[in-house]
């Protein structure tokens, strides 16, 4: 029945050359936003290199400070608030120490590199999942001493050595010398807990530890012995927060400061006003948005789909006077519709491989690697199927209470 | 076979209410071969479609092999159209995406525990008997109205349903094409014992049949047994 059906929509498909054009432009245009923005979404929260394992990962990148009349102050945390309350969690395997990256000049060859900068501690490598093309990270050891070694990307690699040696050589940043130890793949802006073009001892800041401030320019990487400890995690920490002594505290200000997960962190940062959650409502609104998205092209899709079957009207009369039941009829339009989606969906991914690629070489996000993986078609497929029955579904219903009389006085073949 | 008792149909509009059938009491034997003859818009073709199941009836009763169908749903409704049921319509009514073969298949679809393989073998059995073997890869298209008529049989006969109902299946066609036509039913009441009531405005066809019943404006008003086939 499934092999006849799609049969009869390819038919109908190629029968109707204009009408299969609109509806597949339309298919494939929405689909290919959608996947666009699914890769963009999947590529700044999904586990991308160098944060492999999201869901055993947490990064503390505030530290919000609300007064009693509202006033409210925030940044990135202290080396100190790090080391002291948060490097000294139970529950965590590992917890790194991180700076915000800045940015630093370097030159070769008279001519001005913009280099983003991060200082890092050595669990720094042990928790992240960076690839290493050349060389290997600087360990503890470089860290305690402040050596002056260095990590760089691939990028700064080419641009400062181009095919020469690397590793053992020096590079000059911010007027300072450092020696290169490894070399890693781009990582993209948009991971901003891991990514910069430099990586550099955090010890080599150590003037910046003694600022015993809570508000700093650092970040923490924590990471989980497994996914489930997470809560945990995240209970020791409230606790922690409670204790934390604050040199000048003023009576009724609040503190705020959470380990989340980058995604968490986004929801927290955009919806919570930094001090809530709101992971749920952000998926909400992102549910809303797309499906607010997919309404008008689906209202089309639903609209063409009625006049294209309408005119098929004789074949409902002649299937239902031998023996499709209204709901058998109902399968088949929804069948056929599901399979011009998931063709529509083809084109979409296509093209989306496409617009991706354009992006990617458009040097839009710094080292964007914006692809369609396997998380991504899945998402993809969904959305072509939840389109596909969302415009097949009315239209075949409407039709399906077509009565068989009316139905075989439609047409005459 | 098809017993019909105390039927009316009455169309309804916000201004006008059209009765089409009036106190109709009809009972078709097994294996008869009926023809309904009326001018046009005497209720003929509606009479058809309420044997049919296409339709209901404003009030009284039809009952298909001895089973009151009046409380079945859609569901069973189809389903006793598929089983029992086969139609031949004036204008062929076949679906023109598919091959002359899948069109004959269609009512075996809504059989599930017919295999694919048995749907094609039983297909093209129904368009030997019809005479067609040799087009099955054609579309309807291809195809002239004699032999679209007998497509549009052999589908009706694939299901080896008790009853086939024909709405003026010989209307659309020559003489010559309808003698053909009507030889094909004509053969199908007498070997296999299928019960057939065609409409038709053809005098000609309709002495052909066994009993002839005559309509007009939406009554009956002659019911004659001209043969008896079983006998013969």
């Amino acid at each position: 029945m499934l092999k006849n059906y799609i049969k009869i929509a390819w038919k109908v498909l190629l029968r109707r050359k204009f009408f299969t054009f609109i509806s597949l432009f339309g298919i494939s245009f929405t689909l290919m936003v959608l996947m666009v923005v699914t890769a963009l979404f999947d590529h700044t929260f999904g586990p991308q290199m160098p944060e492999q394992k999201t869901d055993e990962l947490l990064f503390v990148n505030i530290m919000r400070e609300q007064r009693d009349g509202g006033f409210m102050s925030s940044g990135p945390p202290s080396y100190y608030f790090l080391n002291r309350y948060v490097h000294t969690l139970e529950t965590p395997e590992n917890v790194s120490i991180n700076s915000v990256f800045v940015t630093v000049n370097s030159y070769v060859n008279n001519k001005k590199l913009a280099l983003d900068i991060k200082f890092t501690d050595a669990q720094f490598w042990q928790i992240l999942d960076f690839n290493f093309l050349e060389g290997k990270p600087f360990g503890k050891q470089e860290v305690a001493y402040a050596s002056r070694v260095a990590v760089i990307n691939e990028n700064t690699r080419r641009q400062y050595f181009g095919t020469g040696e690397a590793i053992g050589q020096e590079i000059e940043v911010d007027q300072v010398n450092y020696k290169v130890v490894g070399v890693v793949e781009d990582v993209p802006v948009l991971r901003l807990h891991s990514y910069a073009d430099i990586w550099v001892p955090i010890t080599l800041r150590s003037q910046e530890f003694k600022n015993t401030g809570l508000r700093g320019t650092y970040f923490a990487t924590i990471k989980a012995r497994q996914a489930a400890d997470i809560p945990g995690i995240k209970n020791e920490y409230a606790h922690m927060m409670q204790e934390v002594e604050r040199q000048n505290p003023e009576k009724g200000t609040a503190l705020h400061s959470f380990p989340d997960s980058i995604l968490e962190s986004f929801a927290r940062t955009l919806l919570g006003k930094g001090r809530e959650g709101k992971l749920g409502l952000l998926y909400v609104i992102l549910t809303g948005i797309t499906l607010l998205f997919m309404l008008l092209p689906t209202i089309n899709l639903i609209n063409i789909n009625i006049s294209r079957i309408m005119e098929r009207s004789s074949e409902i009369g002649v299937r239902k006077a031998f023996g499709a039941s209204s709901n058998t009829i109902i399968g088949q339009f929804v069948v056929e519709n599901v399979f011009l989606t998931l063709i529509g969906g083809l084109f979409g991914f296509a093209l989306s491989a496409l617009v991706l690629e354009m992006i990617n070489d458009s040097r839009l996000i710094a080292y964007a690697d914006l692809s369609l993986n396997l998380r991504v078609f899945a998402w993809g497929l969904l959305l072509c199927l939840i389109f596909g029955l969302i415009s097949g579904v009315y239209p075949a219903f409407k039709m399906s209470r077509l009565h068989a009389v009316e139905a075989l006085k439609g047409g005459s073949k | 076979m098809i017993t019909l008792k105390n039927i009316e149909k009455v169309y309804q509009t916000k201004s006008i209410e059209t009765v089409a059938l009036q106190n109709v009491n009809l009972t078709v034997p097994q294996g008869e071969f009926l023809s309904i003859m009326g001018p046009s818009g005497c209720g003929k073709s509606t009479l058809l479609n309420i044997m049919g199941l296409l339709d209901v009836p404003s009030s009284g009763t039809v009952e298909i092999g001895g089973k009151l169908i009046t409380s079945y749903k859609d569901k069973e409704l189809a389903h006793l159209r598929n089983e029992k049921i086969g139609f031949v319509f004036q204008s062929y009514h076949l679906i023109q995406d598919l091959s002359v073969l899948d069109n004959v298949e269609l009512p075996l679809l809504y059989r599930p525990h017919v295999s694919a393989a048995d749907r094609r073998k039983r297909a093209q059995v129904a368009l030997e008997k019809v005479g067609l073997s040799s087009r099955t890869g054609h579309y309807p298209s291809q195809l002239s109205g004699g032999q679209r008529q007998r497509v549009a049989i052999a589908r009706a006969l694939i299901g080896m349903p008790e009853i086939i109902l024909a709405d003026e299946p010989t209307g659309n066609l020559d003489s010559v094409m309808g003698e053909e036509i009507m030889q094909i039913l004509l053969d199908l009441n007498r070997q296999e014992f299928t019960t057939i009531v065609m409409v038709t405005h053809d005098e000609q066809m309709a002495q052909k049949t066994e009993r002839l019943v005559r309509f007009f404006d939406g009554q009956q008003v002659s019911d004659a047994k001209l043969y008896d086939f079983q006998k013969a």
